[in-house]
């Protein structure tokens, strides 16, 4: 960008759309970080072996300890009833909360069999409540692949926990989407020292620590993939604090400046909260982005994440993008994003792998970024990747992290420079 | 409906993955939701295939069922026979897809395309992966395989190698170089690297090696019924399975039995420094084929005891059980996670020879692991060459196995040493890095964190012997026994209290135990 010639955004720029072989995960993936996240929540999904054998693959490795999630696999006998399926379904709740009476809330998780097959996970759920009640609440959402892709699983379940919050009248901030705890704790701390409070969060750690949410109630999301929990908050007359996504060290500054300006806060005090983590965050990430500088990056669908990760390497750290591709392009959540990126990328809404991979080759972005089924196919052919998945598993929100989050990009591009010496020069 | 909280297979239409995979000029076309495609990196990263299994995934969603997900699968078909122009084809449905009832099959055959195509009726609310991967190699061979001359010398086709295998690729160079040595030749090793053209070639082989009957017995009986070919019966993984296999094959063809080249394992366990490997306890569980064979070796060739016997696919549950029967034992068939748990808990051997599944059990109860089948993690596609069938096969397994343990000798130092606050038990064997820790009972006197600890159950249950209590001086005592016989001792002591109706054991009776159960 130079001074002389005006910015122009990706704001206007046309979306290409595709539909055709989508090389993504289900919603179901989500439960991997929800589990840990909440920590009396169980996650049952109603669903085949392939949901398990997902659950298992997804997290790359299993989890030593006992994961706060299963699958009530379906059976033969029961795609032929549905009344029987429904007192089974019965039966392996009771026996899993005797099991675990630490479990404070059961979600029943729809998939795409219990879908096809119209299993009413809304109803089962009701009728559950009622039997635990008030030791257990019972909810329900789809993880399916045929509702949901990959991040919208969170969405899912933040959705069907809004109409079960509490109503209030009071005016308090509400920060919305599952962070690593010790992300969540700086940006408590920062929001605090601005003077920002009272704060909640959903999803909160503990059933104890749910949010209530009401007209005075202001949100603000930290995750770009929540649009139907977006909807349903303001359904429950709660009002959208909109913003960049926090993102990167400017992700991350113009987020709290949007706070702050929503919440009427002393902008002098803001900016003198976030001096210091704004310099730290900007030292470090230019250190990392020596790396990146002038290196072209092609991003397959995955996450959503996408274009505000697109935004915070082109500006931040001098990446050029060549194809910015998010399996669901929510316009009005992404308009702040889409007015920063800069013009450019193609920008691409849903997928036809095929055609995506001939484009990826043809492209030879130096680093792709994609999911674990692409990533070695594509090294073998050349191309350095960065695993998708890898961006929802890793703490890389707000100031601290922001270095982190280039580090993610910065190595794959070291490492073959390592591996490779000849191909660097 | 059935909680399950990991599963050993897959569905059965990963099975039918794992052959497309290993195969090259064939294509999968599989009616399947949006997500199934994570399948993939099982294949990508888990075995790191430097290509993207042959799969074309129709992927529907929720808005495509409304519409027309017959047609979708129709484009897909022609698309993928377009774009990757394979000599043959099969064509599925997932979990999902069966539901909808589309018949992949009678909408692959209307579109005429020029080259096979074979349907699969995998049914995936009653099976698994091993039935998807032989129901898949069997629908394959009886499609392209044809009656054809024998070829001039004596050959053989090995059979029964897939993708994501344990070893499957290491086992296919073995077995080659074994057969060889014997004037054999392989005329097709198939699914691994077979094309559609070669399974039409497989009929020009005197016999068939049915290297792993879950993913090939029923493609053996096929072409023993259809082509004449006889098959092997015997899985050469063990020094006496390897030759007993030779023994059949040398039957079947009239040629001479090789020698035992680079055979070393026999001379390993009846060297000295084994002798401490005597009787050790070992609970084995994983496929049927790998858990009969690891059972025979454990206990003929290294002198181990077994203690549990088990697999997790039903279909072998029959030659299982038989198993089991010679050693005593009643097997455990079962593909329930908790259940394979509790009974390692309850039987606390002293070594666990398991799948992936059990090295997650064993590092939770803290006993040595090694792993002997699938499922497998990505660690156990090792970079070297590490076959666990024919000699090379024995001589691997006899190092895997020994490594988790303590060595013979030190295994005697520590017992006689066991109260140094710095060479103690808790700190591992000598030869693992990256372990070293202070004594526990010297940070905590009453937590044992030896990983050992069998007086809190980690599985949540309680002790098989709740009427049975040990004094508090007997437990102190107790725990100075090694982590790597604690279990065995507490076990016959507590077997021996009961048996003498003694209620409260104190540090005579566990003597007296000892006493009793010397040999």
């Amino acid at each position: 960008m130079s001074l002389d010639t005006p910015f122009r955004s990706c704001t206007d720029t046309p979306v290409l759309k595709e539909r055709g072989q989508r090389e993504v995960f289900c919603g179901l993936t989500g439960i991997i970080w929800l589990h840990r996240k909440m920590q009396d929540a169980f996650f049952l999904v109603v669903g085949s072996r392939t949901c398990a054998h997902l659950l298992q693959a997804a997290a790359g490795v299993m989890i030593f300890a006992e994961p706060r999630f299963g699958t009530a696999i379906l059976e033969e006998k029961d795609l032929a009833g549905l009344a029987d399926a429904n007192m089974e379904l019965d039966r392996e709740v009771a026996r899993l909360l005797s099991r675990r009476p630490d479990i404070k809330q059961l979600f029943l998780v729809g998939s795409c069999p219990s879908e096809v097959i119209k299993i009413d996970l809304a109803r089962a759920a009701e009728r559950l409540d009622g039997i635990h009640a008030p030791n257990v609440r019972v909810l329900n959402f789809s993880g399916s692949g045929i509702e949901t892709t990959f991040t919208e699983g969170e969405d899912a379940c933040l959705e069907a926990m809004v109409p079960a919050l509490p109503a209030t009248d009071a005016a308090e901030l509400l920060v919305v989407g599952a962070l690593p705890d010790v992300v969540e704790d700086q940006m408590l701390s920062l929001l605090a020292a601005m003077g920002a409070g009272p704060v909640r969060t959903l999803p909160a750690r503990r059933s104890t620590e749910l949010p209530a949410v009401g007209p005075n109630t202001r949100f603000i999301l930290v995750q770009p993939f929540l649009g139907a929990t977006h909807a349903a908050l303001i359904k429950r007359g709660a009002q959208h604090i909109s913003a960049p996504f926090p993102f990167g060290e400017e992700g991350s500054t113009l987020w709290f400046h949007a706070v702050a300006a929503a919440l009427g806060l002393d902008r002098a005090k803001v900016d003198a909260v976030l001096a210091a983590p704004r310099a730290r965050a900007q030292k470090s990430v230019a250190a990392v982005a020596e790396t990146l500088r002038g290196k072209s990056i092609f991003f397959f669908p995955d996450s959503q994440l996408e274009i505000p990760l697109a935004r915070f390497l082109a500006r931040e750290c001098g990446m050029i993008p060549v194809e910015v591709g998010t399996p669901y392009l929510h316009r009005e959540l992404m308009a702040p994003e889409l007015a920063l990126l800069p013009h450019g990328p193609t920008i691409s809404e849903g997928q036809d792998v095929e055609l995506q991979l001939d484009r990826a080759r043809a492209a030879r972005a130096d680093l792709t970024v994609c999911g674990l089924g692409l990533a070695n196919p594509l090294e073998a052919e050349g191309l350095t990747t960065k695993w998708a998945i890898e961006l929802v598993f890793t703490p890389v929100h707000f100031y601290e992290q922001a270095a982190d989050l280039a580090g993610l990009f910065a190595r794959p591009i070291r490492r073959h420079a390592l591996l490779t010496p000849e191909a660097a020069e | 409906m059935k909680l399950t909280l990991w599963t050993y297979e897959g569905p059965p239409h990963v099975g039918a993955m794992r052959v497309a995979t290993a195969m090259k000029g064939l294509h999968y076309v599989l009616h399947a939701p949006q997500g199934d495609t994570y399948a993939d990196l099982l294949f990508t990263m888990i075995e790191r295939r430097n290509h993207r299994p042959p799969v074309t995934y129709t992927t529907f969603q929720a808005r495509d069922l409304g519409a027309d997900t017959a047609n979708l699968f129709k484009d897909a078909a022609r698309d993928a026979y377009t774009r990757f122009q394979p000599q043959a084809m099969i064509v599925g449905a997932s979990c999902t897809a069966e539901l909808i009832q589309d018949d992949p099959g009678g909408l692959a055959e209307a579109l005429n395309l020029p080259i096979p195509v074979i349907p699969l009726d995998l049914p995936s609310y009653s099976r698994k992966e091993n039935f998807g991967a032989d129901e898949t190699f069997f629908q394959i061979v009886k499609v392209l395989a044809k009656p054809l001359p024998r070829t001039e010398g004596v050959s053989c086709n090995l059979i029964g190698p897939t993708a994501l295998g344990f070893r499957h690729r290491d086992d296919v160079t073995e077995l080659t170089r074994l057969l060889g040595s014997m004037g054999i030749s392989v005329n097709v090793c198939a699914p691994l690297d077979a094309t559609p053209a070669d399974i039409a070639r497989l009929g020009a082989a005197h016999f068939n090696v049915l290297m792993y009957p879950e993913t090939a017995e029923t493609a053996a009986r096929h072409l023993e019924k259809a082509l004449g070919q006889p098959f092997t019966k015997t899985v050469p993984i063990g020094t006496q399975a390897t030759r007993d296999f030779l023994a059949e094959v040398a039957t079947l063809t009239g040629l001479a039995l090789p020698a035992d080249t680079g055979l070393r394992q026999p001379w390993y366990a009846a060297s000295v420094d084994s002798t401490y490997l005597t009787g050790k306890r070992v609970f084995i569980f994983g496929d049927g084929t790998h858990a009969i064979a690891a059972a025979r070796i454990a206990a003929r060739e290294i002198g181990f005891e077994v203690v549990g016997l088990g697999c997790y696919n039903r279909e072998q549950a029959r030659p299982v059980r038989a198993a089991a029967k010679a050693y005593g034992l009643e097997a455990l068939i079962t593909d329930d996670y908790l259940e394979v748990e509790a009974e390692i808990a309850r039987l606390q051997p002293e070594l666990i020879l398991g799948t992936q599944m059990e090295r997650h059990i064993a590092k939770r109860l803290g006993i040595p692991c090694a792993v002997i089948s699938a499922p497998v993690h990505v660690q156990d596609f090792p970079a070297r060459y590490s076959p666990q069938m024919g000699f090379e096969g024995a001589n691997v397994i006899f190092d895997t196995w020994v490594h988790p343990l303590v060595m013979g000798l030190e295994e005697h130092l520590l017992t006689m040493f066991r109260e140094d606050f710095e060479f103690h038990d808790a700190a591992g064997p000598s030869h693992h890095g990256a372990k070293a820790s202070a004594r526990p009972e010297a940070l905590a006197e009453a937590a044992d964190a030896s990983g050992g600890d069998i007086f809190e159950q980690k599985t949540g249950q309680e002790p098989a012997t709740g009427e049975v209590i040990w004094l508090a001086d007997a437990e102190r005592e107790l725990k100075k026994i090694p982590f790597f016989v604690r279990g065995k001792a507490k076990r016959n002591t507590e077997k021996f209290a009961a048996d003498k109706g003694v209620t409260a054991i104190s540090i005579d009776t566990l003597y007296e135990a000892k006493a009793h159960y010397a040999r």
